[in-house]
């Protein structure tokens, strides 16, 4: 699966694309990240509060930054 | 299994720790001149005393305020979102739109980071120049650890002083933003962005939900800015005693006319958090600035930044980029001379 983090750079972004890839290897997912911090990009998901997060071209959440537990569950379902 | 039994009745937890707050709180003063003059047993003339007495009294009142201001505007910024402000933003007038985004602004969740994606959702989704930039400078400039601040350190007038004239700015520069009629000098590539509509079902929360957030804004927010308090503190704590009062009066009074225009223009491209920036506020006031000025100064530094400016180039060309940092400077200096004038 490809996961997206979506955010221009600031301290946010950064700390939900670490969460992520320490979400991904717990749960030994066979998942590529990428992280997105073109504006237009992150416009075109309708985006307009950041950090977000894309699973499959699906927008699971925006705004916010999870814990590692918590991106887990998101993980978890987006896998289903 | 306690434990899980608070998880769900999260109200339980403010409801039990509100009344040790006020109980505290009040008694804040007697228990650090209690600690100063009769556990330390310091002579209560000297300077030195007086100076502890300060800190030792000013660093839990603020911490205490800080903590319960911040849960409160947890809880009341669950009940907005980005998307919600638009929304509600949508189709209103210049004037009405103005007044509606800068209150919006104030409780509305927002990081500098998001302002080039709010500036894009809102633009897209057909909002006036003028109404969205007013949202982008009141959400900075209005910001609730300096309300707290100034509330602690110089009582509810100052608070009030302070989001009032925010407000005012805040509507004022959006209002003549949108007057100049100013989208020419939005950058081209703003309006060919093919944004997507987000339609995505919202999560609901619960009431326990909502105090969680509250309990997340206060582990966030005050471990953030503790330290620059007790620094902030620890130096107005200082110079409390040992500056000569009237020090700040003979650049920074209110008879210097130029003070404030200097203020701002000195305030402009310095970033702080309203954390860092309000003791120094305290310090100058103290020492004989006037509050027209220290209150431009303060605005000048929280509202406006030069990494701020450098994010928002992204979408503005330099004509409008200009123009926001002009009129906002305005409106910062037309409230310090209305201060130092009234005052």
């Amino acid at each position: 699966m490809d996961i997206l983090v979506l955010g221009p750079g600031c301290m946010n972004c950064i700390t939900l694309e670490k969460r992520v890839r320490t979400a991904v290897r717990e749960l030994q997912l066979d998942a590529e990240i990428f992280k997105i911090s073109d504006y237009t990009k992150i416009a075109e998901y309708g985006i307009i509060k950041t950090p977000a997060l894309v699973i499959d071209e699906k927008v699971i959440f925006y705004g916010k930054v999870p814990t590692v537990n918590e991106l887990k569950e998101y993980l978890i379902k987006g896998v289903n | 299994m306690f434990k899980q039994f608070l998880n769900k009745n999260q109200i339980l937890i403010p409801v039990v720790l509100l009344p040790v707050w006020l109980v505290l709180y009040h008694y804040l003063e007697p228990i650090a001149n209690g600690f100063v003059y009769d556990i330390l047993r310091m002579d209560r003339t000297t300077r030195i005393t007086e100076a502890i007495r300060f800190f030792i009294f000013e660093v839990p009142k603020v911490l205490m305020l800080l903590t319960l201001i911040v849960f409160v505007v947890g809880i009341i910024r669950s009940y907005f979102s980005a998307e919600r402000t638009r929304k509600a933003l949508e189709g209103k007038p210049l004037f009405v739109g103005n007044i509606m985004a800068s209150t919006l602004g104030i409780v509305t969740p927002f990081c500098s980071c998001s302002a080039i994606p709010l500036f894009l959702g809102f633009v897209e989704s057909g909002i006036p120049l003028g109404v969205t930039f007013s949202f982008l400078i009141a959400a900075p400039m209005i910001n609730e650890v300096a309300l707290v601040l100034l509330f602690g350190l110089f009582g509810w007038q100052t608070a009030l002083i302070y989001v009032s004239t925010g407000l005012f700015i805040a509507i004022f520069s959006g209002w003549v933003i949108g007057k100049l009629k100013l989208e020419k000098w939005v950058e081209p590539w703003v309006y060919d962005i093919k944004a997507g509509n987000l339609e995505m079902e919202e999560e609901k929360q619960t009431f326990n939900h909502r105090i969680e957030a509250g309990f997340t804004a206060v582990k966030e927010i005050v471990a953030k800015v503790w330290i620059y308090i007790v620094i902030g503190i620890a130096v107005g704590a200082g110079i409390h005693g040992y500056v000569p009062a009237d020090f700040m009066a003979s650049f920074m009074g209110k008879d210097i006319w130029y003070s404030v225009p200097l203020a701002v223009l000195l305030g402009v491209p310095m970033y702080s958090n309203a954390a860092g920036i309000i003791p120094i506020v305290q310090v100058l006031l103290e020492k004989g600035a006037s509050l027209g000025t220290s209150l431009a100064f303060m605005m000048a530094v929280i509202g406006l930044s030069l990494p701020e400016a450098i994010i928002l180039k992204k979408v503005l060309k330099y004509p409008l980029l200009f123009t926001f940092i002009g009129i906002v400077a305005t409106g910062i200096m037309i409230v310090g001379f209305l201060f130092n004038f009234i005052f």
